[in-house]
């Protein structure tokens, strides 16, 4: 299996060396990680091209990289700064390290080949703009309008970008990892007005369980048993 | 002359036919689909950014709520993807207790489907048989878990615990007398692997009831054959998976291709349509009904003739066990790490499926080294299939959008998520 795995993997380097920005094989899964410029030459070739035939894009999401690998909590000073469960959330600085906040993965399932692929499109710049992949798959459709729903990634040449899952009239993307997570507005029913109205949110959100990174040494060892 | 104009009309959210909170606008010509458009985010409740923020294990619970008539395979595609994160491969007692309960999901939805879509388009007494059957398979899900549906049984690492050696009993009451309780209680007397076995001794011929009730009705033919149409060039690009995509004739199952757990020692059929439409897909089911319960007699003998473990004995996943914990000291730390702050995972990302009742229920899982996930997506089989709505009514009746509802088995928990 991985070999075979690794002989696909070598192939679609070769086919793609001029498009790729990097590609790795983790967990027998291949991520491609592409430039939101190329994506639909990309994607193109993955379809129609008879090596390779994703038939199928069976997954689309947006994920926004602007917390990734920082914790709310540092470990390896923990006696100086005291075990307080006092946690102060969401203070981010800038400081990315990914080649850009936003990306959109496509997971595309060959059933000829009985294969899947993940490809990733960074997207670079604002507002964030990415050519639609609707010519190429229909399942893109609703897909497309939820990442823009929830990310706010406008895919150009989609015919019909509508909001998908939030509410009619609703502002901000909630997926966002700047966008907290007991959202801004909160409705109930107004008995004087007699209708439902909107309000600020009233709660407050309290981090049970702060987020930590521990390296553990356990996962170090078949990192090389794999390699 | 007055000027004609189609009609727009409102079907849900609030019809019984929906499925669930389904507003669906349609734009109709006399009687005649113009255009469906679906609305969908009446039950959106962020299952992916509450995820987010909760340590690994608090979020199965979450899958449960998801697609809420196929409770144990959502759970599943969910711990899966955690152990291949963490590289860890559950006893293979656990992998077979998980497929029996796949498939006794599988038996579980495709029953809520058979008797909603039967009542949606006619066959009344479809629902109050499916509904019979269902409840037996319900008290499969209390006996191992506590819960009749959201069982949260399945962790990373195997399963809660094991099967117990006994089934709940009926008591008597001011309701039930003496006799109905022996009666209730005659096949609860064993293991729960007895009472399973029981079960799938006289559900085939239950099948059977179903089949003479619905294959050859000519009711049922007329509202089902040659409606919604899919051809397998659409089919795939629509994204279809699992019944949908069988039902117009492609041989694709997950548990075939690309098999998982312990399906590839498992003898069983994938049953395929020819023409794609709401008759070819009923049959799918029909006879996947039949082929989960080969599996599940196959899991019982099994499961009989091999005890051993059925979780990891790696406390830095798994807890240890209540006697462990309170005796020794180790453990206990184990114990108060797990349930406070939980496990890291390796920064990496992974996907992984499994064939749920319904299609591919997929769960996409990125970490960056913490205990909890950076981003969860959840690639729900219903969303896909929901958003050809448009073109699997266009052209039909308005009753036919209701057969067509019902041949996609929509269940909105999955598709808002």
């Amino acid at each position: 299996m991985s070999e075979l795995l690794e002989k696909f993997h070598s192939q679609l380097e070769e086919f793609f060396k001029d498009r790729l920005i990097s590609s790795v094989i983790y967990r027998d899964q291949i991520t491609l990680e592409i430039d939101s410029t190329d994506v639909i030459s990309v994607l193109t070739d993955l379809k129609i091209n008879d090596d390779f035939k994703f038939e199928e894009l069976i997954d689309l999401c947006g994920i926004d990289y602007l917390a990734y690998g920082k914790a709310d909590w540092e470990t390896q000073d923990t006696s100086s700064s005291g075990f307080s469960r006092g946690v102060s959330k969401g203070v981010h600085d800038d400081q990315l390290n990914k080649p850009a906040r936003f990306a959109v993965n496509y997971h595309l399932l060959s059933l000829t080949h009985n294969r899947r692929l993940r490809v990733r499109a960074y997207i670079q710049g604002e507002p964030l703009r990415i050519d639609s992949a609707i010519e190429l798959w229909s399942s893109a459709d609703w897909l497309e309008r939820e990442a823009f729903d929830l990310f706010g990634i406008l895919f150009e040449g989609h015919p019909d970008l509508r909001r998908i899952l939030t509410d009619y009239g609703f502002i901000g993307h909630p997926f966002r990892k700047d966008f907290p997570l007991e959202g801004n507005v909160e409705v109930r029913y107004d008995p004087d007005k007699k209708r439902v109205v909107y309000q600020p949110v009233t709660i407050k959100n309290r981090v049970l369980v702060p987020k930590v990174i521990r390296h553990d040494n356990r996962f170090d060892k078949p990192e090389i048993e794999n390699q | 002359m007055p000027e004609i104009r189609n009609m727009t009309m409102n079907f849900g959210p609030q019809h019984p036919a929906a499925h669930g909170v389904l507003r669906l606008v349609l734009e109709m010509d006399g009687e005649i689909i113009e255009r469906a458009d679906p609305h969908i985010g009446l039950l959106h409740r962020a299952t992916e950014k509450l995820a987010e923020n909760k340590p690994y294990n608090q979020s199965i619970g979450y899958m449960d709520r998801l697609d809420y008539v196929s409770m144990m395979c959502n759970e599943h595609a969910y711990v899966l993807a955690i152990e291949k994160l963490l590289g860890v491969t559950p006893p293979v007692r656990a992998q077979y207790i998980r497929v029996m309960f796949d498939e006794i999901t599988r038996i579980l939805n495709h029953l809520l489907w058979l008797g909603s879509h039967g009542l949606d388009i006619g066959a009344m007494t479809m629902f109050l048989y499916c509904f019979r059957e269902r409840e037996d398979l319900m008290d499969c899900y209390e006996a191992v878990s506590g819960t009749r549906m959201h069982a949260t049984y399945y962790r990373p690492g195997g399963v809660y615990r094991d099967l117990p050696d006994s089934m709940p009993q009926y008591q008597t009451s001011q309701w039930k007398n003496d006799n109905d309780v022996a009666q209730l209680n005659a096949n609860r007397q064993g293991s729960l692997l007895d009472y399973i076995e029981s079960f799938t001794d006289r559900f085939p011929t239950c099948v059977d009831e179903y089949e003479t009730l619905l294959t050859e009705n000519r009711i049922w033919k007329q509202r089902t054959v040659g409606i919604g149409v899919v051809t397998p060039e659409r089919a795939m690009s629509l994204g279809f998976t699992g019944p949908m995509l069988r039902g117009s004739g492609i041989e694709w199952d997950l548990r075939k291709k690309q098999p998982y757990e312990v399906y590839d020692q498992l003898d069983f059929d994938i049953p395929i349509g020819v023409n794609g439409d709401c008759y070819d897909r009923y049959l799918v089911r029909m006879e996947e009904f039949r082929q989960s319960n080969r599996i599940i007699k196959q899991c019982i003998d099994w499961l009989r003739a091999n005890p051993g473990p059925v979780i990891l004995d790696d406390h830095k996943i798994t807890p240890p066990t209540r006697e462990e914990m309170k005796d020794d000291m180790e453990s206990l730390i184990h114990h108060f790490k797990l349930f406070t702050e939980g496990y890291c995972i390796p920064e990496g990302e992974c996907y992984s499926a499994v064939e749920h009742p319904k299609g591919e229920f997929g769960i996409y899982l990125v970490s960056d080294g913490a205990n909890k996930p950076y981003r969860l997506k959840i690639r729900a089989p219903g969303f896909a299939h929901l958003s050809s709505m448009n073109e699997m009514v266009k052209g039909h009746m308005l009753s036919d959008v209701v057969a067509v509802i019902g041949t996609q088995d929509i269940v909105f928990g999955e598709i808002d998520r």
